[in-house]
């Protein structure tokens, strides 16, 4: 059963990725990308980590993904087609990520990954201990650091995206003569 | 573990997910379509360090923390990208990349 789900979920992984790519249609493939997120989060589930697939689905599926689609009517036309790439461009990519996908497969298919047999211990409190403990093993200054991080990219996003009125006089409406 | 289900084909569903993000970043020229194939690679990323945890792992958390890490940092890095592109769309009503040669002040 798990099985089935597991090929389920894969194919749609990788139809879905692959749609979102070749897309032309921007907010198509945005909605594609979400597909994505959702079915990766899918993946979590099964896995046996439920937290990370609630945070998966909260952070990725709710938040970057609103984020993305917000950005996209702000910037485009709701049907906006996009040109299709060069065909030079196409087949160079296209050789590059064909060539490097057989080559790791290759080199997955040789390798002898013995699986551990331990005790489960993937619950919610050990997460959480191992999150805020400041002793060996323990990730409290990460999480930290992660903190900083996150004030710091909301203060650089409300700076950048700010309007400057009076102090900007390299737009071209006013550069205009 | 998923029963029935080996390590192996968990990795090549990452990386072929990893590769065809790179073949998005490769040939798109719009700056948020290049935003999503960054986060489809930065996703089979994610679901490698899941599989080697809960495969090779079992007994601690490490794998999963690393994904959770990844996710707040892509989460600023989307951020600050949206951020970009709206400036930037204000300024030259463009977001192709290959409009873009000025990210000076």
């Amino acid at each position: 059963m798990e099985k089935i789900i597991f090929y389920i979920l894969s194919a749609t992984i990788l139809s879905l990725s692959l749609m979102s790519v070749l897309s032309r249609k921007l907010l198509r493939s945005a909605v594609y990308l979400f597909g994505v997120l959702t079915a990766i989060a899918g993946f979590y589930f099964l896995i046996g980590y439920h937290f990370l697939g609630a945070v998966q689905l909260t952070v990725y599926a709710g938040g970057i993904v609103v984020l993305i689609i917000f950005s996209i009517l702000l910037t485009h036309e709701i049907d906006h087609q996009m040109p299709t790439p060069d065909w030079s461009r196409v087949a160079v990519a296209g050789a590059l990520c064909v060539a490097g996908a057989v080559m790791f497969v290759q080199l997955l298919q040789g390798s002898l990954f013995s699986r551990v047999e331990a005790p489960e211990q993937s619950d919610l409190n050990t997460v959480g201990n191992t999150l805020l403990n400041p002793g060996g093993g323990g990730y409290l200054l990460p999480f930290e650091v992660v903190s900083i991080l996150l004030l710091a990219v909301m203060i650089g996003a409300i700076v950048i995206a700010k309007q400057r009125h009076s102090v900007d006089n390299s737009s071209p409406e006013k550069q205009a003569p | 573990m998923i029963p029935g289900v080996s390590l192996i084909e968990i990795l090549t569903v990452s990386t072929l997910m990893f590769f065809i993000g790179v073949y998005g970043f490769l040939t798109r020229k719009n700056l948020i379509t290049i935003l999503m194939s960054l986060e489809l690679m930065l996703n089979g990323a994610a679901i490698n360090f899941v599989a080697f945890n809960k495969y090779l792992y079992p007994g601690q958390p490490n794998g999963q923390l690393f994904a959770l890490f990844l996710i707040a940092v892509a989460a600023c890095e989307v951020a600050l990208a949206i951020a970009i592109v709206i400036n930037l769309y204000r300024k030259i009503k463009a977001v192709d990349v290959e409009q873009v040669n000025t990210l000076k002040h």
